[in-house]
């Protein structure tokens, strides 16, 4: 382990790795008991959409993506704002148009396939300097932006009426979740892929909330655990060679099922000794 | 004359072009108990939101505090218990202390650090409702008596002048009720203006000093004696006056 933490490309990934696992578990929390989870896969699309036109100008495909996922998320705001549509129906509609764009750039220009697939199932040892360093900065703007916020978000995300009265800025809470989960998809597509890329947001939180206490600590075992599956995930690449984004969304499931399975059991035993004491 | 709290003037508001409230106008002051009444649509939890500035009336304007609304800032003064409040998600991961601790938030600025005196406010407003006890308990493993002393711990934890509570008693039984009643009762006698919504007119704590009767129009708009003297032609409404006969 001490070893493989000597190569620097294995520090910059477990830094790039950690910090972005920090962001996407504290933003899913929000976005999860917001009910609007599923914004991190459509924003996955139209990333998607952007690295197809990088390649295809010549762009870095990285620039390129969270220029569309910035974009795709303004565009759903103002959909959802100035129309009658549903916010899951502008996603859908913004997200497939970027995905079909991308299938068609892609199938136009035969040449760049291979190097699409990096970007769809991620590879965090293998990435440039640059796309490394810009990952960083990214998830360190989404953190500070979450500490300084992260009391408001709560409020918002608990009552959003009374945090108005309250005369807190609303409308700017929730533009701000969507496009710091665009910036956040960005920057974990290089950890784990755009493919999975939500899973990071969605799977940490998820389980976390499965441990029923309060928020702070909701966030904090999220956290906890994105963290881990990072670390596991990378050392099993270097050891075994086995691919990082895959362990790393595996290890994040099995952990949902292990918490899963254990709160099942506790409840199981707990309702058997009400019933004993009962009696 | 005592301090204007709430000014509502002349206000109408609609839903795509149906009426939901008309030609409104009421003053609420300074220590009152006013109980908003009036049956399910008759536009009472419209009116609710538009003297907390939730929604834009079509025509008519509104003051709080003697500002008019889009010029109010200070919302510390004001502690707000929406009809959610006994309809918490069931998976929300918040302790009773942090619920409270957002009541905070409106006088604060970012990043918004919880102080030890912000702590003792907690505290306080905790001790004032009588749920010290549950500080570390999470929200949705209380009952919905407790759940409602937490949000109004949460709305008084500022220490505002008025509190608006839309209603607040919607699915708890009778003896929380009471006791519900029981604390709205000391808050006002303490001095804070209490405004309660509530669609069950023989639910109505007799404690309101001023009672407005709304459905669309405003039907009534005076004190409690004046509303019962009314009430005698009004069997069904009864519950509320029982106590005067």
């Amino acid at each position: 382990m001490i070893e493989m933490l000597t190569y620097p490309f294995m520090q910059k990934a477990f830094l790039t790795g950690i910090l972005v696992a920090i962001a996407c578990a504290a933003l899913g929390t929000y976005l999860i008991l917001k009910k609007f989870s599923l914004i991190g896969d459509g924003l996955a699309h139209i990333a998607f959409g952007g690295i197809a036109t990088g390649l295809l100008f010549g762009i870095t495909p990285f620039i390129s993506s969270l220029i569309f996922a910035l974009i795709g998320s303004i565009s759903i705001l103002k959909l959802k704002e100035k129309t009658a549509i549903h916010a899951d129906t502008a996603i859908g509609i913004i997200s497939h148009a970027s995905l079909g764009l991308g299938i068609f750039i892609a199938s136009i220009a035969r040449g760049f396939n291979t190097d699409i697939l990096s970007y769809l199932f991620g590879s965090i040892l293998a990435i440039k300097d640059s796309d490394l360093i810009l990952s960083t900065i990214l998830a360190l703007s989404v953190i500070a932006f979450i500490l300084l916020y992260n009391k408001d978000l709560f409020y918002v995300t608990f009552d959003e009426e009374s945090a108005k009265v309250s005369g807190i800025n609303t409308n700017f809470l929730n533009s701000m979740l969507i496009i710091l989960t665009a910036i956040t998809i960005v920057s974990s597509m290089n950890v784990v892929g755009l493919l999975l890329a939500s899973a990071l947001i969605i799977i940490p939180p998820s389980s976390a909330l499965q441990l029923k206490t309060s928020f702070k600590k909701t966030i904090l075992w999220a956290i906890t655990f994105a963290i881990l599956s990072i670390i596991i995930g990378l050392v099993t690449a270097y050891y075994l060679d086995y691919a990082v984004s895959g362990t790393i969304v595996l290890i994040n499931t099995l952990i949902f099922l292990i918490i899963m399975t254990y709160k099942k059991f506790e409840n199981y035993f707990n309702s058997k000794k009400i019933n004993y004491s009962n009696s | 004359m005592k301090e204007e709290i709430i000014n509502i003037n002349d206000v109408s508001f609609a839903y795509s072009k149906q009426d939901v409230v008309k030609n409104i106008t009421l003053t609420i002051h300074k220590g009152e108990f006013v109980g908003l009444i009036g049956p399910n649509g008759s536009g009472k939890t419209t009116l609710l939101k538009i003297m907390l500035g939730l929604l834009e009336p079509n025509k008519g304007s509104v003051k709080l505090f003697n500002k008019p609304i889009k010029k109010f800032k200070d919302w510390s003064k004001i502690g707000y218990v929406p009809q959610k409040a006994t309809n918490i998600d069931k998976n929300f991961p918040a302790t009773v202390q942090e619920i409270v601790l957002m009541g905070l938030l409106s006088t604060k600025k970012i990043p918004k650090i919880i102080t030890q005196k912000d702590n003792q406010k907690i505290q306080n407003a905790l001790e004032l409702t009588n749920i010290t006890n549950l500080s570390k308990a999470r929200i949705t493993d209380l009952s919905g008596g407790q759940q409602q002393r937490a949000l109004i711990a949460k709305a008084l934890v500022s220490n505002p002048l008025i509190i608006l509570l839309d209603e607040p008693t919607t699915g708890v039984d009778q003896k929380t009720q009471e006791n519900f009643y029981k604390l709205l009762a000391k808050l006002n006698k303490k001095g804070i203006t209490i405004v309660l919504v509530t669609h069950d007119i023989g639910r109505i704590t007799r404690n309101v000093t001023k009672v407005a009767s709304i459905n669309q129009k405003l039907t009534f708009f005076g004190n409690h004696k004046e509303f019962c003297a009314k009430d005698k032609n009004h069997p069904h409404e009864h519950t509320l006056c029982i106590h005067e006969e």
